[in-house]
């Protein structure tokens, strides 16, 4: 047991304890290395990790569960009474889980049966686990639960689907499952990914009050620090399988006594901008990109064709871009300027239209009215009217890394894609922009051919990024490019920006829904809701005198270190 | 809902249309001359026009063709070159007999292939599962007649001599006077269709098992079997319809080579017999009839897929 | 520069054929078995006929004897026709015209459903109606309704079997370039403006070969027994060439006298076809674990 637990027992009821918990896979490759953590009643452990880091695994094994393919190869789990968990039959495990000890999914909407209403999903786990003495009790329950999670507890909301529901009513009808019981134990894993800012902010508010309201001891499963700072006592880090630091909040976050711990925190971006991450100095308002007069610092090997630069202060130009799918409005007139070499970041929350304005400006949606403007010249709406210099000057990178390599052709052959429509090169001169291209992203020559599913997440964004850093764009359009990392790896591929920036020149239109970059990558900040801009200048000015509601309530949910 | 179940009637209706088109092309393309074929070499020139008159074969296509898919609604199918009479009193008993061995083979295929799937499904990876998808697999690539003759070799011949390998009941007694002579087509059919409905039983819960609020069921403590029957089958039933569907239908023409195996006075008989002779009208009318039953049995399917969905019960996603 | 990146945060998401995929069908036992039986029957099939007549000193047409006696290594047959003779010049039709028909339908099935995936819209409703019509009928009673006007001959056997196969194809195609059309990287190309062949060609292709695959041999298995089908009810080949299915319904009322006549040509369809079934079934479970292991 380790010296946290001891002391921890002394002081407050312990609900649930692992003690040197092992799970190995069932060919024998250990993914738990011993990992103990104690859960306490009325207060709430964040289980803190990355990708591949085991936390899942350690949180769902609190249930006594282990997903096909894994089994429990050492340690205990105890409950207070001293029962060990994982000792119990399946039937004692069953009768705990629900009752006892509950979980709160990550993704309800995989998670929720999609053919039975919430009502009866809810009910089920007061049925199964006798709740009560009569129906009646039971559906009484049932309503006081769903005014506990702050949702309608009438007839006509408990016959309604799931698909019927917002994301976030999904989720706390998620939590809602797992309190009906009256709990022990909760365990929550990552329940507030995939929801935006003010919803996350209020499903946080929620999980607070239940649990120090009814003393239930929590479990926090989740990546995001910021989010831990704002709802955990304590926190427990586990780097690949192992618990590598553990303790109160404040002294974790603040004062991180191991070198993974430190290399997390220094990972994430803060809002206020104090701390730099990566190595590169951030590119804000107060340091200039570009030195419009200089020549871009780059060793070109290869001559290419002049470009027509046509002088004039704004770069790209949209003016009353208007979008809609049928009757619904996606876009309702977006009005924006970018210069040159200048860094721009469109913020906006799912829903507000701004990868549609970021594939408008490529050219990839050309179902748009109003215009787009390069150098002062319209652009063709789509990709295929346009000529291939405007096709060049303007990239474009995607979210998933997964999906924009196509996985039966290796890096090189994709970066090359865009070099034959140019039409212009010889195989040996487009194989040395390839390698051009890799190095610029800091990729290894080898990578040229090799394939992407041998490339983990943050060298397939890189090597996608090469792909549009290969015509030299004047622009670059990134569209959530660091959603689907890791945070170290966020930290990573933000330094390349910046540095790719200063290096070639080339200016930059970032779209993301995480406001805590804009210190980071920006100089000015755009932030879309509905459809519309509704603030946008300088990101200093921005961040501190927001002109929008929408902009101050945004602020105001940021949770924050 | 409702509308989503009429546009589909309304599609499968008009591909019947085509179809019939189709099936009616078939008259236009066949060499010779129908009314000869019917009066037989020694017609008189005044017989065979008067004939043809009869027929409308002297009518442009396009009235021909109406005229005939008139027919087929009031049940006039057109006269049989080979027997000379029409077609639907050829047909009638026919059709009868067919259905009792279409009937009998979904009758047992349907919930063995169910229940076996869903065993396999539960019990993956282990002992019984191996041996149902190994004999599926089997059974899945052998052709019917294959099937049949080891039927026949197995239980009609010098194995055990047990059941009839030919049917040779009078004319005019029911097929089922006779319950001994149905036994090896029916099995024969049930031992081609059960493989596909067990594999797709199986492959749909396997699927709807490692799906996530299945184990959110598990992980609220809800007991197993009722986290198979309230959870993951209502999700099965909607692709087994439509692999069900579609082996039913499958059953309307699979019946073709059996009964002519066993000699089993059907549609499927007629077919054949009809395709030997030539006898376009009869070829028409029972290959409209096959579609039919096949579109309609599709349709079925999709209803059912429509019904428990309840995203498209409610009109979509929100 | 330190960072922590990880493989494993992969969704299973995206439709692949990873490199590889051959050697992991081969490795399962399953296709070991089938690769096996279906080339003794090929073999069989192939080089029968070239054995004739030196090795059983008959050719597949003469007569050697008596009906149903048993001279000769098998006997003879209905006609007296030695049935060893008849039974190795028998496969070589059948496996000619179920290659072809496969490969037609192949051909018309997968251009038609990756167009109809790629472009959508009005072709995409187009071909899939057409489907849904040539769907409308089961194959067999295709096949009847076209031999019942242009005969039966070899041409017309092959040609409409393999266009009855096109629309079970094209949906199968379709559905799996559905999937890979909305990925970005489908995306990426077309922002490059690559022409639209060479996406379907290059970027769809490759990735849709796995269930192609299924399909391939699924169709193989189902030609070569719909083609037998057919010549078992005298609709295929005719008399008096040697075929398998024709042998299976000339000697079935000898059954109890001379049994090798049926046996001989039954077993060969049988294990041909499960054979290719075997293989297709461990393509398939190769192209699955793909997105299992992930």
């Amino acid at each position: 047991m380790s010296t946290l637990a001891q002391t921890i027992e002394q002081q407050t009821e312990v609900a649930l304890q692992t003690n040197d918990l092992r799970v190995a896979t069932t060919l024998g490759k250990e993914i738990l290395h011993g990992v103990s953590f104690a859960l306490k009643r009325g207060r709430m452990l964040a289980l803190v990790g990355e990708s591949g880091s085991g936390k899942t695994t350690a949180g769902l094994a609190c249930l006594g569960y282990f997903r096909t393919g894994l089994e429990h190869t050492g340690g205990t789990v105890e409950l207070n009474d001293g029962t060990d968990l994982l000792a119990l039959s399946d039937a004692g495990r069953r009768r705990l889980r629900g009752g006892s000890i509950s979980y709160v999914p990550q993704d309800p909407a995989l998670s929720l049966n999609p053919a039975m209403r919430i009502g009866t999903q809810i009910m089920e786990v007061l049925r199964v686990h006798g709740y009560g003495v009569s129906e009646a009790a039971r559906r009484d329950r049932l309503a006081g639960v769903l005014t506990d999670v702050g949702l309608p507890n009438d007839e006509a909301y408990q016959r309604r689907w799931p698909h019927e529901l917002s994301g976030g009513q999904q989720q706390r009808v998620g939590i809602a499952m797992a309190f009906a019981f009256r709990p022990q134990v909760m365990v929550m894993d990552e329940p507030t990914t995939g929801l935006d800012v003010t919803t996350q902010a209020l499903v946080l508010q929620t999980i607070h009050q239940l649990i120090s309201t009814h003393a239930v001891a929590g479990l926090y499963i989740t990546h995001d620090l910021a989010v831990v700072a704002e709802v955990a006592d304590e926190v427990a880090v586990m780097l690949a399988g192992s618990v590598v630091e553990e303790g109160p909040c404040d002294r974790v976050l603040h004062d991180p006594q191991h070198a993974y711990t430190r290399k997390l925190l220094g990972a994430v971006p803060d809002l206020a901008g104090r701390r730099r991450i990566g190595e590169v100095a951030a590119v804000t308002g107060a340091v200039p990109i570009v030195d419009p007069n200089a020549e871009p610092v780059r060793a070109a090997s290869v001559r290419r064709p002049a470009p027509n630069i046509v002088e004039t202060s704004s770069l790209l130009s949209i003016s009353d871009l208007r979008l809609s799918y049928g009757t619904t409005a996606i876009l309702n007139g977006i009005d924006l300027e970018l210069g040159r070499g200048e860094s721009l970041m469109l913020l906006g929350e799912s829903g507000s239209g701004k990868t549609t304005v970021a594939r408008c400006i490529a050219g990839l949606n050309d179902g748009y009215t109003g215009s787009v403007s390069l150098a002062g010249k319209t652009l063709e709406p789509g990709t295929r009217q346009r000529s291939a210099e405007e096709r060049h000057r303007i990239q474009y990178v995607f979210q998933s890394p997964l999906s924009s390599l196509n996985p039966r052709r290796a890096i090189g052959e994709s970066i090359e894609v865009p070099l034959h429509m140019s039409g212009t090169y010889s195989r040996k001169q487009c194989r040395a922009l390839v390698l051009e291209a890799l190095d610029q992203v800091q990729l290894a020559a080898s990578f040229i051919d090799r394939r992407p599913g041998q490339l983990s997440g943050g060298e397939r964004q890189r090597a996608a990024i090469a792909r549009a850093l290969v015509n030299s764009p004047s622009v670059l359009v990134c569209d959530e490019v660091t959603s689907a990392l890791d945070v170290s790896v966020q930290a990573s591929i933000i330094d390349l920006l910046r540095t790719l920036q200063v290096e070639t020149g080339m200016a930059m239109v970032f779209v993301t829904h995480n406001i805590a970059l804009a210190r980071h990558i920006s100089q000015r900040v755009a932030v879309l809701h509905a459809g519309r801009i509704v603030d946008t200048g300088a990101t200093d000015e921005v961040l501190e005198n927001p002109q929008h509601s929408y902009t101050r309530e945004l602020l105001t949910h940021i949770p924050s270190l | 809902m409702l509308g989503l179940i009429l546009r589909r009637l309304s599609v499968s209706a008009v591909i019947l249309l085509v179809v019939s088109m189709l099936v009616f092309a078939a008259t236009l393309l066949l060499p010779g001359d129908p009314a000869q074929a019917i009066l037989g070499q020694q017609a008189t020139p005044a017989r065979l026009e008067a004939l043809r008159a009869q027929m409308n074969l002297n009518d442009p296509f396009a009235q021909r063709y109406l005229h005939w898919l008139g027919g087929l609604f009031v049940g006039n199918f057109g006269v049989s070159t080979a027997s000379g009479g029409s077609v639907a009193a050829l047909l009638g008993g026919r059709i009868v007999a067919s259905l009792v061995l279409m009937a009998g083979a979904a009758a047992i295929s349907i919930p063995v292939g169910i229940i076996v799937g869903t065993y396999s499904a539960v019990r993956r990876g282990k002992a019984g599962d191996h041996a149902a998808t190994g004999i599926s697999l089997v059974l899945a690539a052998l052709p019917d007649f294959v099937i049949g003759i080891a039927l026949v070799t197995l239980f009609s011949t010098t194995v055990f001599t047990l059941l009839p390998s030919v049917t040779m009941d009078p004319p005019g007694k029911h097929v089922w006077d006779y319950p001994s002579q149905l036994i090896l087509p029916i099995l024969t059919l049930v031992l081609v269709i059960t493989p596909y409905i067990i594999r797709m039983m199986r492959t749909t819960m396997i699927e709807v098992l490692d799906s996530g609020y299945v184990e959110m069921a598990r992980l609220k403590g809800v007991p197993e079997r009722q986290v198979i029957w309230r959870h993951a089958l209502p999700h099965a039933i909607a692709p087994v319809a439509q692999v069900v569907a579609i082996q039913l239908a499958w059953l309307a023409g699979g019946i073709v080579v059996v009964e002519f195996l066993f000699r089993y006075p059907g549609v499927g008989q007629a077919l054949v017999d009809a395709v030997t002779n030539r006898d376009v009208q009869v070829v028409q009318a029972l290959a409209m009839l096959i579609a039919a039953v096949y579109v309609v049995v599709n349709l079925l399917a999709d209803i059912v897929g429509i019904v428990t969905n309840p995203k498209l019960r409610t009109g979509g996603t929100r | 520069m330190t960072t922590i990146d990880t493989h494993s945060e992969i969704s299973t998401s995206v439709v692949e054929t990873p490199p590889g995929l051959l050697r992991r069908i081969i490795r399962q036992r399953q296709a070991k078995i089938g690769l096996v039986l279906t080339g003794v029957v090929v073999l069989v099939a192939v080089v029968g006929p070239l054995l004739l007549p030196w090795l059983t000193g008959y050719t597949s047409t003469e007569f050697a004897g008596r009906p149903f006696q048993p001279d000769g290594l098998f006997g003879t047959d209905n006609l007296g026709r030695d049935i060893l003779s008849r039974f190795l010049d028998g496969g070589r039709s059948l496996l000619l015209f179920a290659v072809l028909a496969t490969a037609l339908g192949m051909l018309l099935g997968t251009a038609a459903g990756m167009l109809a995936a790629y472009q959508g819209g009005l072709l995409d409703s187009i071909i899939m109606r057409g489907n849904d019509v040539l769907l409308a009928l089961p194959q067999l009673v295709f096949a009847l309704l076209a031999i019942t006007v242009l005969g039966p001959q070899g041409w017309v056997v092959v040609l409409v079997i393999g266009v009855t196969h096109a629309p079970r194809i094209a949906r199968v195609t379709r559905a799996a370039a559905s999937a890979v059309i909305t990925e970005d990287f489908i995306r990426a190309s077309e922002m490059y403006a690559v022409p639209r062949w060479k996406i379907l060609v290059k970027d769809v292709l490759p990735n849709i070969t796995g269930p192609l695959m299924v399909e391939l041999g699924l169709r193989l298995t189902y030609s070569i027994a719909a083609i037998a089908s057919l010549s078992f009810l005298g609709l295929g080949m005719q008399p008096p060439n040697a075929d398998w299915g024709l042998m299976i319904n000339e000697n079935r009322i000898a059954l109890t006298l001379q049994p090798w006549g049926v046996i001989l040509p039954v077993l060969a369809i049988a294990i041909l076809t499960v054979g290719s079934n075997l293989v297709t079934d461990a393509v398939a479970r190769a192209s699955a674990t793909v997105e299992e292991s992930k």
